[in-house]
């Protein structure tokens, strides 16, 4: 009797605890489960009513969010204006929009849900190379369609990739020759320690043994690191004539401030920055910066009349204080781009608005802008702008014509070295 | 007294019954999940490893680690480059072309072979952890000291990493795999197979680490935690068993790093950093840091979590995160399992009481309170 | 060239020291590290945006230059109270587990920031340094020192012989070594060592808020602030020692030097990877850092 009652007792425990797991155990499962069975009943509805679903995977939070949320707002306005429009096709665009945390795999992770699960038509996404990199495998293994919105350092042509912002050749390469011709020979060249910058400078060391100009100095700094004066010692031993920046981030605010402090103004030492846009110039003080140089191919100033209806919406939609800057006005040419391109090929599917997208234009903010087949960059217009008082830019140099994008820089004899193996 | 065995068998076979079917439950989970969720689940197992071995260093020893991180980012780091040349199909890898690299390092040479990159996962953060290890621990610095040491340690790797772009990446890390020994990492077969390594290893380590705590090698530990001089004083070196166990732990995180890369296809140096270092302890903390299931649960509870809540609110999730640890850290020291341990004590002693009324009989369940 | 790299060397180490200072007599009282040390530096700037934000707005612009010493003020008080706030509110319920207060102090930091973010939003903000901190000594043609630097050196030196006189010559410095030194004695004799750690923290945390308000003057201003500095401060704390004064010093001015030699040398970069390494080689020699409290106790 007393052996039944503790075995019955027993078996209650054992009861309380097999249901605590297998109700946690269930949980997770069922949650992973339910989570993408709701998501495929939406996409249903979804067909049923008539809508297209695009992604947007920009960085909402972590350090890139600074940069990221400013591109997610002009695409979700882009979006807002097609739509007031009618639509594509003569459906709705709805946006699932996702956070790449400022993080490579989380972007990778996110690249797979939104074309795997949600299955939408393209995405707008990336900032930094790295994400570029972390996503573009898995555009290329599911054949998705990716729009990435800002400048970078080439030498690559991914057939599954869009890239509305700068190539080299539309922004550094131009820039460097400006230099050359206008500013002096002896260039300083810093920036933070990671892809871009390093295969930026490889390229304008090419261009500088080319082209006459004197390399006096190279340094790379950690992102995110604020002691200059180092750095700065460093710059006044060498006494360049030029400082090419290609930091990125609060580096740049700390080098500015420790520049000045240090008695360099834009009078004795150029600095040109291709990292530094409206906002960043906000971040850091436009008394620290006023009278140096960046190279982008818009200007909030770009003098337009499309870019004065785009800045007003802008700031009608996000508020008087915003401002906008080259990478903002690129993610929201992607958009309209391929809106455009979904139109001429009456469908969505990637192979075909790939192939409709060849040579489509589109009257962005910075003038016409037109797809190269070849590919799959923008023809663009090169802008080098001068930071005023008020932390505007004041455009002080700009191509005639929009400059055809060439990723392998396989039209400068100097630059074999560097694309070849 | 004997009655009191009995049960703690009985008990434990219980438990072994529980584990079974959570296993068996994980082993069918690809037959419900879509490939995408099924790389999820997969991505939360291979967490959870390296929750196992930092509740072995933190709940039984007492020894916090801030930078498992690192030991994660190594087992990946070789996985990564064996893949990553098995990609590149006898070429450069393409990074190193962009960098200038004109011939592939020394030490990449071995991640050629999968059967050295396998034992390399686990030797390479063995090694550093037990040189690390026994250095700081012969020197008896211990606690927060350490602590901040291992955070010294994530700074030295991630920042080496970063730099040296044309030997490992830099900032973009590796990513662009293709193959594993042949087979396409695409391929849906392949990624369940792959699921279900992931599943097979972690049965395995929490089964060794479940040994390892059972075994006399656990009163040691405990004894260093509880009172490392005393120990010294009975003759034993604490020294040489902290730096072997922080060895232990940092080879289970390897094998964990090793996996997440065969699931996500990506590993960079923010995987490594200090904050996804906390992370890791994070999960220990919530789920149980005395108890290796706690470990897992919280690693798999808090990553999906993650999942679900950022992708909703990416802001709010972090004041969530910082809330959990600082909650779980005042209220709950002993986690989840021990929420639930607690609460089954009472149960038991009510029911003692109870017994001991009606039977006069002293039972005791002799389950360890810890 | 090597006057430039030694002021340099100095400035850097100040710059530690100050933001090192207030973690180590945290530390060293209360063996408790406080991860949301760098979050109370990110307060102290933000203070000064705030400060020169009111200054434009409701004072005489005649006044402008002199918002910054209030600013400073503004940002010690800040901080001080709510790391009293803290102490009271967390660390005080984890005296005995000092890596559980790490943490906790962890997850309270991450909240600061994102509450940061939302208060202030994500990108950074700009303050306008005041006229008379604008410029530099010109010693010769290429040295120039800028005053920024010289006000930072100014201002730790001000701090530390404000914190010795006040550790020295007070009454109530007086009890707080005594805790320091043998908490459960002092307890006994009639110190109140809750008050002692509920002050000492407020103070290392308003010492904080005071070098954050530095920061704001070279660096940027914005949520991710304390990250950058916040390990660097570690490694001061740990290489020096704690329990005297002359440690943190120590500890501040041999990374800061080795810093600014390495990064002149070879690059910004290498140049932390070896000073890390140099330091974690060091506690192999002298495992309690530089200097260490004599004791006859076995645990620490």
């Amino acid at each position: 009797m007393e052996f039944m009652e503790k075995w019955q007792e027993k078996r209650k425990k054992v009861w309380f605890h097999t249901v605590c797991f297998l109700f946690i155990t269930m949980l997770l499962l069922a949650g992973c489960a339910e989570e993408g069975e709701s998501q495929e009943a939406d996409e249903e509805d979804g067909s049923q009513e008539d809508v297209i679903e695009v992604g947007i995977l920009h960085s909402l939070s972590g350090t890139m969010a600074i940069s990221e949320v400013s591109v997610k707002d002009a695409e979700l306005m882009a979006i807002n204006e097609i739509n007031e429009a009618g639509g594509v096709l003569g459906k709705q665009i709805v946006p699932i929009i996702e956070d790449g945390a400022s993080d490579w795999p989380t972007f990778s992770e996110k690249s797979r849900k939104l074309l795997e699960q949600d299955k939408v038509a393209t995405v707008f996404g990336g900032w930094t190379s790295a994400s570029r990199k972390a996503m573009l495998p898995v555009f290329e293994e599911l054949n998705g369609l990716l729009w990435y919105p800002v400048q970078y350092e080439g030498l690559e042509a991914s057939p599954n990739i869009f890239y509305t912002g700068a190539t080299t050749n539309q922004q550094i390469v131009p820039s460097v020759a400006w230099l050359l011709e206008n500013r002096g020979k002896k260039f300083f060249l810093l920036g933070s320690n990671y892809v871009f910058p390093i295969t930026a400078n490889n390229i304008i060391k090419a261009q500088l043994d080319s082209e006459g100009g004197e390399l006096v100095g190279e340094e790379y700094t950690e992102l995110g690191h604020t002691e200059y004066s180092t750095v700065i010692a460093k710059i006044k031993e060498s006494k360049p004539d030029v400082i090419y920046n290609t930091l990125n981030g609060d580096s740049n605010v700390a080098f500015f401030k420790q520049l000045k402090d240090a008695g360099i103004s834009a009078d004795d030492i150029t600095v040109l920055s291709v990292s530094v846009a409206e906002e960043e110039i906000r971040g850091i003080g436009a008394e620290y910066l006023e009278g140096h140089l960046v190279a982008w191919n818009y200007f909030q100033t770009t003098d337009t009349p499309e870019n004065k209806e785009f800045v007003d919406h802008y700031k009608e939609a996000y508020g008087e204080d915003r401002v906008t800057a080259d990478p903002i006005e690129a993610g929201y040419n992607a958009v309209h781009l391929w809106a455009k391109a979904v139109e001429k090929a009456g469908t969505t599917d990637v192979d075909k608005v790939r192939e409709a997208a060849k040579g489509i234009t589109f009257a962005a903010p910075e003038g016409t802008v037109t797809i190269d087949g070849d590919n799959q960059h923008l023809y663009k217009k090169v802008r080098i702008g001068e930071v005023t008082a008020e932390g505007q830019l004041n455009e002080i140099f700009s191509t005639e014509e929009a400059v055809k994008p060439d990723p392998y820089l396989s039209s400068y004899t100097w630059a074999e070295a560097l694309t070849s193996p | 007294m004997k009655q009191g065995l009995g049960t703690i068998n009985r008990e434990s076979q219980f438990k072994w019954i529980v584990y079974m079917l959570i296993l068996g439950m994980m082993l069918l989970a690809p037959l419900f999940l879509s490939d995408f969720r099924l790389m999820l689940l997969a991505k939360y197992v291979s967490f959870a490893i390296v929750a196992i071995g930092l509740a072995l260093i933190w709940g039984y020893t007492g020894i916090l680690s801030l930078g498992h991180g690192v030991f994660f980012g190594l087992g990946a780091y070789g996985m990564a480059m064996y893949l990553k040349l098995e990609a590149s199909g006898g070429k450069l890898p393409d990074f190193m072309v962009w960098s200038g690299q004109n011939e592939l390092p020394w030490f990449w040479m071995p991640f050629s072979s999968f059967f050295l990159t396998l034992l390399l996962i686990v030797i390479v953060p063995m090694g550093i952890a037990y040189g690390l290890g026994f250095l700081t621990f012969r020197n008896r610095i211990q606690g927060v000291q350490f602590t901040i040491l291992t955070q010294a340690l994530v700074l030295i790797v991630v920042t080496l990493l970063i730099g040296q772009q044309a030997f490992t990446g830099g900032s973009n890390g590796i990513t662009g795999f293709k193959t594993i020994l042949g087979y396409s990492l695409s391929d849906p077969t392949v990624k369940r197979v792959l699921y279900w390594i992931t599943i097979g290893v972690l049965a395995l380590l929490f089964a060794l680490a479940y040994w390892m705590t059972k075994s006399r090698f656990k009163r040691v530990l405990l004894a260093i935690r509880d009172g490392e001089n005393r120990l010294r004083f009975i003759g034993y070196n604490p020294a040489v068993f902290k730096a072997f166990i922080f060895a232990v732990s940092a080879g289970f995180a390897g094998i964990a790093g090793a996996l997440f890369v065969l699931h996500v296809g990506i590993i960079s140096p923010s995987m490594m950093g200090i904050v996804p270092s906390i992370e890791m302890v994070l999960w220990v903390a919530i789920g149980g840091r005395n108890s290796l299931s706690g470990a897992v649960l919280g690693a798999l509870l808090i990553n999906y979590a993650k999942t679900t809540f950022s992708e909703a609110y990416p802001s709010l999730w972090l004041f969530l995160l910082g809330g959990l640890f600082v909650i779980s850290v005042i209220l709950l020291p002993r986690g989840f399992m021990g929420l639930m341990k607690d609460g089954m004590q009472k149960i038991k002693k009510r029911r003692k009481r109870e017994d001991a009324n009606e039977n006069n009989i002293d039972f005791t369940f002799g389950e360890s309170k810890r | 060239m090597w006057a430039i790299q030694l002021f340099n060397g100095l400035s850097y180490s100040s710059i530690l020291l100050l933001v090192a200072l207030g973690l180590s007599i945290t530390f060293g009282l209360m063996n408790v590290i406080n991860m949301a040390h760098g979050e109370f530096l990110m307060i102290g700037a933000y203070m000064v945006y705030v400060t020169q934000h009111l200054f434009q707005q409701y004072a005489p612009a005649a006044w402008f230059d002199s918002y910054y010493i209030f600013a400073l003020f503004v940002s010690f008080t800040v901080a001080f109270f709510l790391g009293m706030l803290l102490e009271m509110g967390l660390v005080k319920f984890l005296y005995r587990r000092p890596l559980d207060s790490l943490l906790a102090t962890w997850g309270v930091g991450m909240m600061l920031q994102q509450a940061a973010k939302m208060i202030f939003g994500a990108p950074n903000v700009a303050v306008t340094s005041p006229s008379w901190l604008e410029g530099g000594l010109q010693l010769t043609s290429v040295v120039v020192l800028p005053y920024k630097r010289l006000f930072i050196l100014a201002l730790v030196i001000v701090c530390l012989l404000s914190l010795y006189i006040y550790l020295y010559r007070t009454a109530a410095g007086r009890s707080m070594r005594a805790v320091m030194q043998n908490r459960d004695m002092a307890g006994c004799l009639g110190i109140s060592t809750r008050k002692v750690d509920r002050i000492t923290f407020a103070i290392g945390s308003g010492i904080a808020g005071l070098a954050g308000s530095a920061l704001a003057l070279i660096g940027p201003i914005g949520s991710s602030l304390g990250t950058y500095y916040i390990v660097d401060a570690f490694m001061v704390v740990v290489l020096g020692g704690v329990g005297k004064l002359a440690g943190v010093v120590f500890g501040a001015v041999t990374i800061g030097v080795l810093n600014v030699f390495f990064e002149s040398w070879l690059s910004a970069s290498i140049a932390k990877v070896i000073v890390f390494v140099i330091v974690i080689a060091f506690l192999q020699w002298r495992p309690r850092g530089f200097v260490s409290l004599k004791t006859r106790a076995l645990e620490s």
